[in-house]
């Protein structure tokens, strides 16, 4: 289970919810991005309303803003950044009005307010509204401070009366001329409950209050608090030049109110005070790509756009946002949230007690890959936390029993009597060094591994051999379990070997004992082909003769493995194949959709995995896995094996092979391993064959692919025909003749349609469900 | 599993074992703790029930995903 702690520390590790860069630079965090978005769409009200979320006098600020947000857009690193100020300016002058401020009820405290320019009236505005019975007063003999001093064209005198106007309506008492001396502040806070000083450039005097080396009023950095309790200070009195800002005064006037809230409400001025003001997002935005496009033209910068112009302008915002993984990740894109949205969904998926769990599917659908971490800025990978969270679902008993129990089931057999086989070389008691050809690799591609074995044994010396599953599909159900008890086997089966060196042909399981067994020396068998040279062929690939170039798909397993993908392209030039790399692939390969059984937990979206993958070339694709080929050559795309090429005469021909079904995976391994001990240990198989394996199938293509489809195995329909024929529990067809059957060998009740012929059995149906049947009888 | 899961129609199976024909009954059929009470056909001499593969891979396997994500 994972904690709140640990939530919010991974939440925190994606971005995607970070501001913008325009937004985040802005002092107040006008949100840019919505607003464009709604001039964008031709919204001009919408555009406004999202401005007067946070701008107190838009039509004011949308004429003067120094626009500390445009210089930063990232829009410029494909073309120039976005005219936000002129947007601005297009939604005050084509939105209609904002609604009249709402004003909370009077909370019966008194706040004065001394400066009637930006700083002041934004703090006496936010105060205003929140209930605060506030007192404005004016040096001069009108509000608005250095406004006054733009331009009629810039800033006409009345859009600023009119937006004042709409301002001071809030205000409980205005007065004007009414200048603060400085000896007066102490009296004047007596008179209130909390004070903002905001007097404007140059402030005639310092109020007696504490100052800075540079002789300005010294405030607190985000309280804004001065030296005199209860008194604040703000704006442009505190800064100098190129320093003072509208927009900062805004910004400070808004700060100091919300100071001015907590010191009244006598809650801390400090807490989770973060980001206010200008600050730097840690939102990624990938503009790569992007096609360049310059700002539309602004004639007269106070006149400003056209409607038209404007959403001209406002298409050209690129609505920044990371995604950078969802982007990549056919999963994290197939449920239509990000990782800090999914972290939430998981979260609550382990933390319910009554209800429905709608993230299960979601949690069994990772491929388990990486990629989204190498993809993240931040390096946030779904992987571990999704592992995470399947071995919770155990802990808890709430994983869905069918998610994981196809390929569990199939390494049950691989670790069972037919297939497991731990030897030292042939005529020797212990061997240092041990093949372990994976299951996958010998259900695939059994006579491979012969050659694979007799080739380490020639090039190492006395190599033992070792045919089992490496535990994947248990650590990818979450079964710690079942997990620690093969790896235990495994383990004690090492040590009857003497063995501290594995050769590996699998990625999965190279990753599996590297993070499992630390004791165990680990070589990719890639990496013995590139270092030892490929066995001499007997036919040789004519000299001078073109081979076509092909793309490397990387095994997921193998992300991080450099010195493997390295050792896999030496074999493929040293066959004389060119290489051309795939948009993805080294540390950015994509999973096949096998990994994290993807493919049995989701198979619609497996199968966009699959196809987008193999869509990626035009070009045969070359492999060194067996469950990727097989994957990729199922779905018509030529790909070969490292060991086709190495291997095979005429490789070109075993591109479009499909891969072995589920059962005959089985079957590949049960016979590779009698083959194996004949040849190499001349042994014959021992062990008792159960009274089903005996019963002999006949399975027409369409039917078979309709069990591989339906994931029912050749033993399964063995077990209900042995069932059926031994106690007679079965139904008949009298018009076809056909028999039906069924039985629960485990969990999962099979039910076969058939017919005897001879002394075999014809398959015409099978299905299965894992709902229990309370039937009268029961055998 | 209120909906009908009784096939309409000529029913083709009987039981092999017991020869006669199969009779409509309510079977209880469980997973993951729950149970539920199924129209099937069933033998009423020896109990086998039929249970269509429409039924299988239709309305159980819904029922069958919901519970597992109860």
């Amino acid at each position: 289970m994972i904690g709140q702690d640990e939530l919010r520390r991974l939440e925190y590790q994606c971005i995607q919810d970070c501001a913008p860069i325009c937004s985040a630079s802005c002092p107040i965090h006008v949100d840019v991005r919505a607003m464009a978005a709604a001039v964008a769409a031709g919204d001009f009200h919408a555009g406004l309303k999202v401005l007067a979320r946070t701008l107190p006098f838009p039509r004011t600020i949308s004429r003067i803003c120094d626009a500390p947000c445009q210089p930063v857009c990232k829009r410029q690193e494909a073309g120039d950044p976005i005219e936000i100020r002129a947007l601005e300016l297009a939604c005050t002058e084509y939105g209609s009005a904002p609604d009249k401020p709402h004003v909370l009820p009077k909370r019966g405290k008194t706040v004065a307010v001394v400066g009637g320019g930006l700083s002041g009236l934004t703090a006496a505005f936010d105060l205003a509204r929140k209930g605060y019975t506030v007192s404005v007063y004016e040096a001069q003999d009108r509000f608005g401070g250095r406004l006054l001093d733009f331009p009629e064209a810039v800033l006409p005198r009345r859009i600023l009366c009119d937006e004042l106007a709409i301002v001071e309506s809030v205000f409980a008492e205005i007065s004007l001329n009414a200048g603060l001396q400085p000896e007066n502040l102490a009296a004047l806070r007596r008179e209130c409950d909390a004070l903002y000083l905001a007097v404007g450039w140059p402030p005639e005097s310092t109020f007696g209050l504490s100052v800075t080396e540079s002789g300005r009023i010294a405030v607190h950095p985000v309280t804004f608090e001065t030296s005199m309790e209860g008194v604040f200070a703000g704006g442009d009195m505190l800064r100098s030049g190129a320093e003072r800002s509208p927009i900062r005064a805004i910004s400070d006037g808004r700060r100091a109110a919300i100071s001015i809230d907590r010191y009244l409400q006598k809650v801390s001025l400090t807490a989770s005070r973060i980001n206010e003001g200008s600050y730097v997002t840690r939102l990624y935005t990938n503009t790569a790509g992007i096609p360049p496009q310059p700002a539309i033209p602004l004639a007269n910068p106070h006149a400003g756009y056209s409607r038209e112009e404007a959403i001209a302008e406002a298409e050209r915002c690129i609505q920044c946002e990371c995604m950078e993984c969802v982007k990549t990740c056919e999963y994290l894109r197939a449920y239509g949230r990000y990782p800090r949205k999914y972290l939430r969904e998981i979260y609550n998926n382990l933390s319910i007690v009554k209800g429905e769990r709608n993230s299960n599917q979601f949690i069994n659908s990772c491929s388990l890959c990486g990629l989204c971490g190498e993809i993240c800025p931040e390096d946030l990978d779904m992987g571990p936390i999704i592992k995470n969270a399947r071995r919770v679902m155990v802990e808890q008993g709430r994983m869905p029993p069918s998610a994981h129990d196809f390929a569990l089931r199939d390494m049950e057999f691989s670790n069972g009597d037919k297939f497991a086989l731990a030897r030292p070389y042939r005529g020797c008691t212990s061997s240092d060094t041990v093949f372990f050809p994976g299951c996958q690799l010998a259900g695939s591609s059994p006579g491979h591994v012969m050659q694979a074995y007799a080739y380490v044994c020639e090039q190492l010396g006395n190599a033992g051999l070792m045919l089992r599953c490496c535990g994947a599909p248990a650590d990818w159900a979450g079964r710690t379990d079942l997990f620690q008890a093969a790896l235990a086997e495994m383990r004690a089966d090492l040590e009857k070997l003497g063995a501290r060196r594995l050769v590996v042909a699998c990625s999965t399981c190279y990753q599996m004992f590297k993070a499992n067994l630390p004791e165990i020396e680990l070589v990719s068998l890639w990496e013995v082909y590139a270092e030892h040279g490929l066995p001499q062929r007997s036919e040789s690939v004519a000299p001078g003769l073109a081979l076509p170039a092909m793309c490397v798909h990387d095994p997921c397993t193998t992300r991080y493995e450099a010195r493997i993908q390295a050792s896999a392209r030496t074999i493929i030039r040293q066959l004389g194949y060119a290489i051309e790399e795939l948009p993805l692939s080294r540390e950015r390969t994509e999973c096949c959709s096998y990994g994290g059984v993807m493919w049995l937990a989701n198979r619609p979206l497996a199968e966009e995995v699959v196809q987008r993958r193999i869509a990626e070339s035009s070009l045969d694709y070359v492999t060194y896995c067996a469950m990727c080929r097989d994957f990729f050559a199922n779905r018509g795309k030529p790909t070969l094996h490292l060991l086709d090429l190495i291997y095979e005469p005429d490789p070109g021909a075993r591109g479009e092979r499909p891969g072995p079904g589920f059962s005959q995976r089985h079957e590949n391994r049960a016979h590779l391993k009698r083959r194996l001990l004949k040849e190499v240990w001349g042994e014959e198989m021992t062990g008792t064959q159960d009274a089903y394996e005996a019963i002999r199938l006949l399975i027409a293509p369409d039917v078979q692919a309709r069990l591989e489809e339906r994931l029912i195995l050749v033993e399964d329909i063995q077990r209900v025909i042995e069932y059926a024929e031994r106690t007679g529990r079965k139904l008949l067809n009298s018009a076809t003749g056909h028999l039906l059957a069924h039985y629960q060998p485990t969990a999962v009740t099979y039910w076969v349609e058939y017919a005897a012929e001879g002394d075999a059995f014809v398959i015409h149906n099978a299905y299965s469900h894992r709902m229990e049947i309370a039937e009268g009888v029961r055998a | 599993m209120n909906e009908p899961t009784l096939p309409s129609g000529q029913v083709p199976w009987i039981c092999a074992a017991c020869s006669i024909p199969l009779q409509p009954a309510k079977v209880s059929i469980a997973y993951l703790g729950s149970a539920f009470p199924v129209d099937l056909l069933r033998c009423p001499q020896c109990g086998q029930v039929w249970i269509p593969e429409e039924l299988a891979l239709g309305r159980m396997a819904e029922v069958e995903k919901t519970l597992e994500d109860k």
